[in-house]
Formats: structure tokens, sequence, C-alpha cells
């Protein structure tokens, strides 16, 4: 009378043996990076808008075929199986060699385009750079170059491997909006509408026409050429300098408060979108540790400040320069930082010192009265350098060690070994200043629930951003850290429903129990509330 | 200094430790036999689905321990001798104590079955048994797993999750019968299915086969059937891990009889845990009580007594939660499979049958008594305060989505609930 059939869910594990279709769809995938391979060794292919096609094509073809019959074929649910047993998932071969590909990548495109095909004289590309110019021609008007190579391709990789996680989390509906969301602001505002706006604005000089990639993730924004293009930029360049600038001081703060930092790094950043859909499998990648936790903290902060100082330089010279295109003149410009400078440092001690480490307020109020004097000593010498430093040097360095170094070769070189949000974590400036107002000022937190966590430690393994959630949830208290970009995987992980991510009064957002929900009543009352 | 000696760091000893150190000096030393550093027992099955490490199952950094003058000790007790307050290991090691915590968990039942101490035949609870599995399944093609509960069906979705067969019998009707009510049952049967899992149902373990050099080859059910397999999993509960207090003059049941106060016949020695056996059972709880929850709240309670504030124990309103394969199990209060007299309850299934509720009340005076939810989750705070402050089936029913714990953008199925219950129990809300 048995009854055990023959297994047919070979295919349902990931750390089992692809079956003939998921052989197949990789097939095709590779195909299609191959004619881009080829075309980079300058293979002289007929038609270059089929060959461009057909290789986009059987890449995303590939990649979906693969996902249909990775998740598909079995219940929804959570899709780990494996995850620490494939080489490819756990720094194995296979992912040391993916990250030696992608960081060759990003080092080539950063500062050896030539290798890529574009001609740095101006005169005809060859190589992928040229391979791409059917399509850039149709989208912008113009020969492509290397930025574009790379922006089409990181678009295809976002749509496709996004779609294969709106699969695998298929049953998780925070997580099949968030994914649609870093897929339409991907194709949408960071690749179809600057290209578009760019054929439509065909003799302007270049400026950024990406609204969501604000300054100090866009790290050029204030450097005197950018700043020129946008003013010179006519209606656009003006709406795109107002724009920004309102980003920053105005809608991002609001948001943020709202909803807390996810509304940008989880459900609207190009790198954050590209961490959390080809990144996904290298999300458990991260590391937890209380070390790694006290250098993202010295880390990111310093490159917020390097960011901060480097723009202050350049904003500087570009005010001494050109007086006549500015609004304010340089000494409003200096006094104006000075003032916010003061009038933000103290707000924050007055009103959130309690909510701040002791090492936290020290840091803070010392490089604050640095920048102060030293901006008050250089403009009274009368210096061109504010800062004591060239603001161009400081510029080029910013743009080599953070604009390509840390973002690109480190941020993505590395998904397969570091994890994918390395570049978040770590480095992005942006995230960092969104952190601080997660923390202060936001209505977001992640909400345990009572007495359910059975410390399994789920959460703080699939957490991209290295936080033990597991350390808060297991001690009954909410989760608020500046760190935190909200994609809601450990809720989604969590096998006992202990995590919730929310959006309430910001009074009681942070609690701490030492007694958990479901003991004695008094008991909790005594321990917790003396 | 006072020196408080716990034997067992799992949930309830470290519990207790952490707890201790915080209100008081005393010297603590934790002595454990299975692994140095805690780690959470629940999270084994995880480390061998590989979407964990075995270190991402230890909730505190190696250094926590010093850190907190909480002293480990790795060691098998192997006799309590309370007349000259001292334990005794395996390696002859004698330490003394001043206050001593039995913490030592359970040992998965064995029923005397032919063949139960084969190669390839294993339980699912500690470390070791983690360790077999993975030696064994490299080769395995089949596995029987026996007992038709929470530990069976994690072996079971551990196993598949290699690829490997798996035949789970279950001695009642109907999946864990014995607690869950007939149509949630149902609802997890078939959902094995979906697993492709092979569920027997009304089926018993008469025997294990063994190959010439002592593996298991296979089993024999009392249908008469054999089925061959190379792993056999015995999962058909736990009881407590108490054979080396035999002669030590503790007071013995089930497992260690304690008072509210959790502490044993001999004065200075407790009970917490998995261990434990309350004299008197508290409401409607068991007298042993093996559950992860229970466990750290008596090490939170006994915290205070040694600390100085005696304090007996005196757990809140029951509360337990699962993983059926893909489906979450919560439960608050009371919904017993076989509804009492008093009791009316209330059940809705969503059409897709991966998604319920179960909402138990006393029919005289609507009090809501308990909820049992699959693919919903809710609220422990709101169902905490729905029991303590015994509020009717009307006002949870009316505050589902208030309730409700499912992350964001999921779909509410409150009106759907409401509507079908308010159809159904027309006659409560008129009367």
């Amino acid at each position: 009378m048995t009854k055990i059939g023959e297994n047919i869910s070979i295919a349902s594990h990931e750390n089992m043996q692809m079956n003939g279709m998921q052989k197949l769809s990789v097939t095709l995938g590779i195909l299609g990076l191959f004619i881009l391979v080829l075309s980079l060794f300058n293979v002289n292919f007929p038609n270059k808008e089929i060959w461009l096609a057909t290789a986009i094509a059987l890449i995303l073809v590939g990649v979906i075929t693969y996902a249909n019959k990775t998740y598909l074929n079995q219940p929804a649910g959570i899709k780990n199986n494996g995850v620490w047993h494939t080489n490819f998932t756990n720094k194995g071969t296979l992912a040391w060699m993916t990250g030696i590909v992608l960081t060759s990548f990003y080092v080539v495109l950063y500062w050896y385009p030539q290798y890529l095909g574009l001609n740095q004289e101006g005169g005809k590309n060859t190589g992928i750079v040229a391979f791409f110019d059917p399509l850039s021609l149709i989208l912008n008007g113009k020969a492509a170059t290397q930025w574009f190579v790379y922006g089409t391709l990181y678009t295809v990789a976002i749509l496709g491997l996004g779609y294969k996680f709106i699969l695998k989390y298929r049953h998780n509906k925070y997580q099949l909006v968030r994914t649609l969301s870093v897929m339409f602001f991907q194709l949408g505002f960071a690749f179809l509408i600057p290209e578009i706006l760019e054929k439509l604005n065909p003799e302007k000089a270049y400026f950024a026409k990406d609204l969501k990639n604000m300054w100090p993730l866009n790290y050029y924004f204030f450097n005197d050429w950018h700043l020129k293009s946008m003013l010179e930029g006519g209606n656009l360049g003006m709406f795109m300098l107002i724009f920004g600038i309102a980003m920053i001081f105005i809608i991002s703060p609001i948001l943020t408060y709202f909803y807390g930092k996810r509304w940008y790094c989880s459900w609207v950043c190009g790198c954050g979108g590209l961490a959390e859909t080809a990144g996904d499998s290298f999300r458990h990648l991260s590391s937890k540790s209380t070390i790694s936790w006290k250098i993202e903290r010295w880390m990111i902060h310093s490159v917020l400040v390097f960011s901060f100082i480097m723009t202050i330089a350049v904003i500087f010279t570009f005010l001494s320069d050109n007086p006549q295109m500015s609004f304010i003149t340089k000494d409003q410009f200096i006094f104006g930082i000075v003032i916010f400078l003061a009038l933000f440092t103290i707000v924050l001690y007055v009103f959130k010192r309690k909510d701040m480490d002791t090492d936290a307020i020290y840091t803070m109020l010392s490089l604050v009265a640095i920048i102060i004097i030293s901006l008050l000593l250089n403009y009274f010498s009368g210096k061109q350098n504010i800062l004591f430093l060239d603001s161009n040097s400081l510029r080029e360095w910013y743009g080599f060690a953070i604009g390509a170094a840390f973002s690109g070769v480190v941020g993505v070189g590395f998904y397969p070994i570091l994890g994918n949000r390395v570049w978040c974590r770590f480095g992005c400036p942006m995230a960092a200043i969104l952190g601080l107002q997660q923390r202060l000022f936001s209505r977001f937190r992640i909400t345990t629930n009572g007495g359910q966590c059975i410390s399994c430690g789920n959460c703080s393994t699939y957490c991209e951003m290295g936080i033990d959630v597991r350390s808060y949830a297991q001690k009954g208290e909410n989760i608020v850290r500046s760190s935190c970009v909200g994609c809601g995987i450990c809720s989604a992980v969590c096998p006992r429903g202990v995590l919730k991510l929310e959006n309430n009064s910001v009074s009681g957002r942070i609690n701490a129990n030492e007694i958990l929900l479901g003991n004695d009543v008094d008991l909790l009352d005594l321990i917790n509330n003396k | 200094m006072e020196h408080i000696v716990i034997i067992g760091n799992g949930i309830a000893g470290v519990t207790l430790a952490r707890h201790i150190r915080k209100k008081s000096e005393s010297k603590i030393t934790i002595v454990s036999n299975e692994n140095e550093f805690f780690f959470s027992r629940t999270a084994l099955m995880y480390v061998f689905m590989g979407h964990m490490k075995f270190e991402h199952t230890q909730p505190y950094e190696n250094d926590f321990w010093k850190k907190n003058k909480i002293e480990l000790t790795l060691g098998q007790v192997i006799q309590v001798v309370p007349s000259a307050k001292e334990i005794i290991l395996a390696n002859d090691k004698k330490i003394s104590y001043d206050k001593l915590v039995l913490a030592t968990g359970s040992k998965p039942n064995k029923f005397g079955w032919p063949g139960e101490e084969l190669k390839g035949v294993t339980g699912l609870y500690h470390k070791k048994d983690l360790e077999s599995l993975e030696k064994w399944s490299v080769n395995a093609n089949r596995a029987v797993i026996v007992g038709g509960g929470l530990i069976g069906i994690e072996l079971a979705e551990m196993l598949r999750s290699r690829d490997i067969q798996v035949t789970l019998l279950v001695r009642e009707k109907s999946f864990w019968a014995g607690i869950l009510p007939f149509d949630e049952s149902q609802m997890i049967n078939r959902h094995i299915v979906e697993h492709n899992i092979d569920l027997r149902l009304e089926t018993n373990l008469v025997e294990i086969l063994s190959d010439e050099s002592g593996n298991a080859k296979g089993v024999v059910t009392d249908k008469g059937e054999i089925i061959l397999c190379d792993i056999v999993g015995l999962t058909a509960g736990v009881s407590p891990n108490i054979d080396f207090l035999k002669n030590s003059g503790i007071e013995l049941g089930k497992g260690i009889k304690v008072d509210r106060f959790l502490e044993t016949n001999i004065k200075d020695i407790y009970a917490i845990g998995d261990c434990a056996e309350q004299r008197v059972a508290i409401g409607e709880r068991t007298v042993v009580e093996a559950v992860w929850y229970t466990g750290r709240m008596m090490g939170e309670t006994l915290s205070q007594t040694l600390s100085g504030i005696p304090t007996a124990y005196n757990p809140g309103n029951w509360f337990n939660s699962a993983k059926f394969l893909d489906i979450e199990y919560q439960t608050y209060g009371w919904v017993l499979a076989k509804p009492k007299e008093y009791e009316a309850q209330f059940y809705w299934e969503h059409q897709q049958g991966k998604k319920a509720i179960r909402i138990s009340f006393d029919k005289s005076n609507r009090t809501f008594l308990g909820i049992n939810t699959f693919g919903i989750r809710m609220r422990h705070e709101f169902f905490d305060k729905v029991l303590t402050e015994k509020k009717t089936v009307e006002y949870v029913i009316e505050n589902l989505l208030k309730a409700n714990f499912d992350p964001e953008f999921f779909t509410s199925h409150h009106k759907e609930i409401q509507k079908q219950f308010y159809k159904q129990f027309d006659s409560f809300k008129t009367a």
C-alpha cells in the first residue's frame, strides 16, 4: 500500500541539484552575457540592435525562467534552505570568482573605460560601449557611454532579480510592494526619465536628472561644474536645483519622520534597489558582531563628515569664483553654515541628548566645534581654502575614495563576500543622515510581539544591515536603530510572528523590558517600572 | 560570597543566571554537558536546513559570559549530594554550592520499541542529535518519523530540505489532534501532504528493523506494513531529564517536584524549566510544561527569589506558538481540542486553506477564553489584556484589526471573519 510517490520536488530546494529547465535557463542567461562579452572583444555584430536586444532578452528570460522553476513549483514560504550549504551563497569559490569579476568590472568602469570601448578623444566608440549605441540613440539621442552601459545593465539586474525576489517572497505583500517600488524607481526615475530628458535637452551641459538621487548620495550635486550646468540648464536645470535642495531639507526629513529611512533606502534608492534584488542571496553575510557595529558607526559618520566638509569647500569655491551666478554671497554662506551647525547642535543637545550615547555626543560636539573654528579661522584670514584644504583635491579624493572605490568597487563588488549592504551600512552619507533622523525623530520602529520570541536567530542572520535583531526581540524591546533600512526581512523570516515594522507615535517608541509579557503581571510591573 | 550553581544552560538556566547577575554579585556557575555556550534549541532545525550556521543560534557573543562573571563548566553531572551541598561530575570533579538550581531540560521519549537503540535512530533534541542526522542524511533516501507533534513535523521539514523522502507516523486520527481541534488539524494534514510528506494517520510503530551491522533498515507498523528506511526519528514527546537524581533524596515524579517557589523538597535546591513538575497544576496548565516560554518565565521568577525577594511562580495567561512548515501558529488563552460543556467555539478558515482562526468563549456570559490563529499573526499584548480583563468575544471580534500583527499591506480578513461570526452566533449578538 506504499504510496510514497517519486520525489517530484527535486527543484524545490536551493541546495539541491538543478533540474533540466533550471539548467536551460542558466544557459540562456549565460548566453546573453556571453554576447555582451563578445562585444567587449570587438566582435563585429551585424544588426547590432538585434544582437543587443537578443542579449538583454536572453538574460531576462534566463532569470525569469530560473525563478519560475525554482519557486513556483512549491508552496509559498521562506526559501532559505541550503543558503549556508551552497558554495555561491556561503563565500565559496564561486562567490569569490563572482566578487572578483564584479570588482574588476567596477575598476575598469571607473578608471579604465577605454577597455570597455569608450573613445576618450571623442571619436567613435568601440567594444561594449559601441554595442549599446542603438539603445542609447533611441533613449537619449547620443552615442552610448560607459555610464549608459552600466545604467542599462544595472536596470536589467534590478528588474530581473527583482522578479526573482518577488517570487521568492510571494507570500509577503510588504516585500511585493516594496520590490515593485524599487523596480519602478530604477526603471523610471533612474533610467528612462533622465535619458529621455537628456534627449529633450541635447544642447545643455550634463547635470543629474535623477530626481531621487539626492545629495549627499549624489556627492557632486554641489560641485562647481554641476551647479553651473544646473544654473545654465534652463527651467529643467533650475527645477533640479530647487527640487534637489528641497529633497535635502524638506521632503526627506518629512518622509523619514513618518515612515523611517526605509522610504528611501529600501523603497526608492538605486543602491538599495540593487542590494535588495541582486544582492538578496548575500544578505546573511553581513557581520553581526558588536565590533562591526562599532566600526560601522565610526566609518559611516566619518564619511558623512568628509562629504559635508567637501561640500562646504566646493560651494565656497564656487561662490568665490562665480559671484555673478549665485543667489547668496560667500559671506552669507559661511555664516549661514556656522549658524546652521550651531543651532542644529544646540537643538540636538537640548532635546535629544538622552537618546544618544555619550561617545556620540562628545564626537558630535567636538566635530562641530572643529568645523566652526576652522571655518571662521580661514574666513577671517581671507584664505581660499575654507577648511585648510584645497576644495579641488578634496572633491577629487572624495570622488575617488567614496564615490567610486567605496560605493562601487567595494559596495557591489564585495556583495558575495561581505554581504549586500556594505556600502549602505559603512559608507553611505545619505544613509547616515537619514539614520540620524530615524533614530532621533521618527515614528518608525520594529515592534516586538510580547513574549513570543524563541531566540532562534533567523532575524539577526538575515538582517542585511548586520543588526542583531534578536538581542532586542528576546528582551521584548522595540528596534529603533539608525542603520535599519526597513527591508522587512526580519519580520518575514521570523517563525513565530514576533516582528512588525510600524509607524506609530514617537513617545514610548523605545521601550526596555526586563521581564517579558506572559509572566506574572505583578512581577512585570515590579521589575519593568521600577 | 554565595555560590549559585545551575545545572543546564538552556533557556531556563541562562535566563536565571542573567537576571541574578543584574541584581546581585553572587558567584554563578552554569554546568552543562552539551555545549559550552548557550544556544537556542528551537533553532537547531534551521542549522540542519542551512538557514543558519550553528554560531547563529547563540544569542550572546562568547565573551558575554566572562563580562558578566558567569562561569561556564562543561561536564556531565552524575550525582547531587544534598548533605554535602555539592555536585559530582563524571570526571570526579566536585563543585560545592550554596544554592543549586536544576534546569536539566528534557530527553526524547522512547517507549521500549524493539530496535530503538540502533544506529540511524534518533530523537530531535540535543545538539548531538543534529550531528547524527547530519552524518546519516548524506546517504539516506527515506526516513520514518514517529510522532505527530511539533517536533515530528519539524524533523520532517528538515529531512525534506535534504530531499529525503519522509513518512510521518501519527498515532492519532489527525496531526497533533490532542491539542488542535479537528478543522485546524485537517488543514495541517493537507499542508503536510502538499510538502510531499507521506502522512500515515492512526499508525503506530511496532518495531525498528536492523541490518547485519546494527543500522536501522526499516520499521514495522501496527498495520503490518514494513517501510524500508535509513533514518528513524523518534519524536513522540519529551520527558524530564532527571535520571541522575534518582538516589539523591530529591523528590521526583514525572519531573522534579517543586512548590510554587520552584523549590524542591530539599532546602536550597530548586528546579526550573522542562524538568520541573508542579505539585499542583496551575490553572489549565499541565504539571510539567516543556515549553520555551515557561522555561524562560521560571528563570525570571526564580531570579527574584535567589536575589532575596521570595517570589512565587505565577505564570500569566497561556500563550504559545509554532510553525508547521509554512503555516505559522499562535495561541493565546485556552482553545481546547475537545470543548468543555461551558465552551462555544467559532471557526473561520480562509478559502485557500492556509489561514484560519478559532475563538473559544464561554457560552453563558460570552467571556473570551482563547484563540488559535494560523497564518495570521496576532498581538500578544492585545490578547493578554483581553484575557486578564475578561473581555467578551464580541469585543475581540470587533477589534480584530487592532489585534492583528501581520506585516504592512497584508490582506486583513477581519470583515469576513466578523460577518461569519455574526451569522453563526446571531443569537448571541441579540441575546
